[in-house]
């Protein structure tokens, strides 16, 4: 059936079924296909969105609970601590075959729009969920570090 | 055009409109459209006007340097590496050079350590280093010769420096020449002189940017992204057990789910083709299959190591041997004994197989992360009937590889070729769930080694007698003729019949017996398994010699300078026997050689009760010339994950021929909450480069058994590592 999406500050209508998991919904469907498809089981992360602004797992919500809610991908993020993580992956030279970055940047930034200023035991537990096979751990945890101190020296608006 | 704002973009504009307009035009338009055009459609547009100065340097009159990459980028920075050389040489500036995957062709790209098209054995620099110094070199020379022309003055008091060339008031970019420069002759490659060390300007810095951009803001492409006009989705029920077949099936339910398209049989399973994914697998979920066991794999892996077991106590296929190894064990007046077991292991790479292929005919045209452009090319024309020069591959960026993609018999490619040729003209877009790909096999093999050795008085080596039982990985495949000698496959024991320590005697043996399940090399290949056995065994006769590990090992490695160097450093590094540990924590080291590198891994662990962390590892490289000391940090750094990933808690196991494992929650990799310290030196050297991907795996294992060795005294010798 059709679905009003709101995504990236867009409405947009499609004709999936209901059951259809927001990431292939987004991915097949909106053509928007920075984030990624890793497990379908919420284990992993890649799939990472904001869904009202809560970093969720796209591949097991199905897109009829998703009419009415904003959902932001990678594609349209646009906060000041998006802009922080991602200039800070850029410095670091965070990602590796990438993969997973998507979802990682999602976590990170969700992580820091609720917490300005992350402690590592804060990081491994928002984190967590996120899986890089390349193992850039340590770089995305330093990228988290750098984005909240540019934040801050910044006042808040990077 | 600005490339440098295009470059150092963060955010993608979004316009949507705009967006959905080139995703309705030609395939190269989608690829361009789901690239939200920017620095792709620059990509794009210079691959039109792109002049060509040789197969891996193009320049475009808006001053954009192209370089053709060989290599699959899969994560470890070969689009950087490889860049970087060309750049050196033709002096360009590092914003204006651009990275592209090079088409399948052997002749013009095969890798030079072998003989055709790939990537793996952590070959990529070291195969290519001086041929892209070469490629940058001779570009060069082309670009100095036209201003020569155009300026009539003498080539040898040209300037060239990034980007930048010049004589006296005279002054032109690359692209200004570039339509003069590429009519030029080719200068020959032996009279190229290329720089010393001490006049590179790029190899050696640490500051170049990656290539492989759009990593960080969703915009890079992997096949999973790729999207062509028409294209259906196909997924695939395989069998539960390896070897099984189709018997038959029932595809009424499926095909009666919207958007399933069709459903039909092929060597590896049942097809469903849908118009996407979800539908694709909610049409596979309603299949009724019923499989052929006869030929297929019912054993469980106990009994499988239990089989092996039993070989280790026998002799096998004598790889090396040196002295009389039984005799002069059957005399020591001290004799140690370890047996060590290592489980299947899946590659668990974060983007599952999948590949995008379009038959028409007897021409095919593929989109995937190619990894074995020569070997797939060959194996797709054979299935099709038809020449390499009806295959193209375009190559994307893969999603991790960790050497699954190199697959000899080019499985999941077939696969995709096997289902598009039956809807002839549309491209279809094969697509692994995490449960297919973890359960497709091609696993890195289960072993067993029996290590025995005898020590004299002062508690030293003077023989070893080694036995490992497990599958070959080269049988059969078309690397055989190069990877097996006498039938003995040397990547089964590479690491221990090459052993760096100085020990009078030894003789290393081999049982490969056939099983069912697939395996294949997993990052680091045999090294895998051997440093492991090899650095624990090590670690305890030090003990029982009441020596300290690296004292010991550095008593072993006297005419080994290079071993010796790196485990100094690590061990200056680290802190070794001057640092207090905590209560409960333990130290322990490993070192080995692989793939021309040397890495030596200082790990600190801390314990409570049967739980540990590692807390901090000090790796110490030596790798000849770190081309980008950046991307060897990076790289040391996701080895010792990687292999921390396998000694905390990878493991595959079957249970009558069923893998018991499918997703994350059940093959449980390396998450940020374990992930340790890292620090990584990398040893000065002006050597011609070595392999950089894989040599930090083999040490971490055992340097963390050998750490929890130090602090609970338990010897774990079976991975993954748990202590009682």
């Amino acid at each position: 059936m059709a679905y009003q999406l709101t995504i990236n500050g867009q409405t947009l209508e499609l004709d999936v079924d209901g059951d259809m998991p927001l990431l292939w919904a987004v991915r097949d469907h909106l053509n928007y296909t920075g984030s990624k498809f890793g497990c379908g089981v919420a284990q992993c992360g890649a799939c990472t969105m904001q869904i009202d602004g809560v970093a969720t797992r796209t591949c097991v919500l199905p897109v009829s609970s998703a009419v009415g809610k904003n959902i932001t991908t990678i594609e349209g993020l646009q906060s000041p601590q998006a802009r922080a993580v991602q200039a800070a992956w850029v410095e670091l030279q965070v990602p590796q075959c990438g993969y997973c970055q998507s979802g990682q940047v999602m976590s990170a930034t969700a992580l820091l729009e609720s917490n300005s200023a992350p402690t590592d035991a804060d990081i491994d537990a928002a984190m967590s969920g996120n899986i890089c096979r390349c193992g850039t751990y340590s770089r995305i945890r330093a990228g988290i570090h750098m984005a909240a101190a540019q934040l801050k020296s910044n006042g808040g608006a990077a | 055009m600005n490339i440098q704002r295009l470059l150092n973009r963060t955010a993608p504009a979004l316009n949507r409109r705009a967006f959905l307009k080139v995703s309705a035009g030609s395939a190269a338009g989608l690829m361009l459209g789901v690239n939200f055009g920017g620095l792709s459609a620059q990509a794009q547009s210079a691959a039109e006007a792109a002049l060509e100065f040789n197969a891996f340097v193009s320049i475009t009159p808006d001053n954009v340097v192209k370089v053709m990459i060989k290599h699959l980028e899969m994560g470890q920075g070969v689009y950087t590496g490889l860049a970087t050389c060309i750049a050196d040489e033709l002096d360009a500036d590092w914003a204006q050079v651009v990275c592209e995957h090079a088409p399948a062709n052997t002749e013009k790209y095969a890798n030079l350590l072998m003989g055709q098209q790939g990537t793996g054995g952590s070959t990529a620099i070291a195969n290519s280093f001086m041929q892209m110094r070469q490629a940058g070199a001779a570009a060069k020379v082309m670009l100095v010769n036209a201003a020569a022309a155009q300026w009539g003055v003498p080539a040898g008091e040209i300037r060239v420096s990034r980007g930048v060339v010049s004589h006296g008031s005279h002054s032109a970019s690359f692209g200004e020449l570039a339509v003069a420069a590429a009519q030029q002759s080719a200068p020959d490659v032996a009279a190229l002189t290329l720089k010393t060390p001490d006049q590179f300007t790029l190899i050696g810095r640490d500051d170049t940017l990656r290539k492989d951009t759009g990593k960080h803001d969703g915009t890079a492409i992997y096949t999973q992204d790729v999207k062509l006009p028409g294209m259906l989705t196909a997924v695939v029920a395989h069998p539960p057990r390896f070897g099984a077949k189709v018997k038959s099936f029932d595809a009424t339910a499926a095909l009666a789910r919207a958007g399933v398209q069709r459903v039909f049989a092929i060597d590896t399973g049942v097809v469903v083709l849908a118009r996407d994914y979800w539908s694709a697998t909610k049409g596979r979920e309603l299949l009724q299959v019923e499989w052929d066991d006869s030929a297929a794999e019912t054993r469980s892996s106990s009994d499988i190591l239990a089989h092996y077991r039993e070989l280790v106590d026998t002799p096998g296929a004598v790889a090396t041997s040196e002295g009389d190894v039984a005799a002069t064990l059957s005399q020591s007046r001290e004799v140690h004994e370890l047996l060590f077991e290592f489980p299947y292991l899946a590659h668990a790479q974060m983007e599952p197989m999948n590949c995008v292929a379009k038959v028409d005919g007897n021409a095919a045209e593929m989109w995937y992360g190619c990894q074995s452009a020569t070997g797939d090319q060959a194996a797709i024309a054979q299935l099709l009937g038809t020449g390499i020069e009806n295959v193209k591959i375009n190559t994307v960026f893969a999603g991790g590889g960790f050497g699954r993609r190199a697959n000899p018999a080019s499985d999941y490619v077939l696969e995709a070729v096997r289902i598009a040729r039956e809807v002839q003209g549309t491209p279809v877009k094969l697509v692994w769930s995490r449960e297919d790909d973890m359960r497709a096999g091609y696993y890195r093999p289960a072993y067993v080694h029996k290590l025995t050795a005898g020590v004299n008085v002062n508690g030293r080596p003077t023989a070893i007698q080694v036995r490992v039982a497990g599958q070959s990985i080269m049988e059969g495949t078309p690397l055989a003729a190069m990877m097996m000698v006498n039938g003995i496959d040397m990547t089964s024991v590479e690491g221990l019949s090459d052993l760096a320590y100085e020990i009078p005697e030894k003789q290393v043996e081999l049982h490969s017996p056939a099983t069912g399940v697939p395996v294949q090399w997993w990052r680091s290949v045999g090294h895998t398994h051997t440093a492991f056995s090899k650095e624990v065994f090590i670690d305890v006769l030090a003990r029982k010699a009441g020596q300290d590990p690296v004292a010991y090992r550095l008593g072993l490695l006297r005419n080994n300078p290079r071993e010796t160097a790196v485990l100094q450093l690590a061990a200056e590094k680290a802190g070794w026997g001057s640092t207090e540990l905590p209560a409960g924590w333990g130290r322990g080291v490993a070192v080995h050689t692989s793939f021309g590198s040397t890495v030596a891994e200082i790990v600190d662990v801390s314990v409570q009760g049967t739980n540990f962390k590692v807390e901090r590892v000090v790796a110490a490289i030596d790798c000849g010339i770190a081309v980008n000391p950046n991307v060897v940090r990076a790289q040391v750094e996701s080895a010792i994950a990687y292999g921390l990933s396998a000694a905390l808690a990878d493991e595959v196991t079957l249970t009558g021929g069923n893998v018991d494992q499918d997703n994350f929650h059940t093959y449980r990799v390396l998450r940020m909450n374990a992930m340790p310290q890292v620090e990584v030196h990398i040893v000065p050297s002006t050597n011609a480069p070595s392999g950089v991907g894989e040599p930090g795996t083999p040490p971490i294992a055992p340097a963390v058994a050998n750490a929890l060795a130090a602090v609970t005294g338990q010897v774990l010798t079976r991975l993954p590592l748990k202590l009682g």
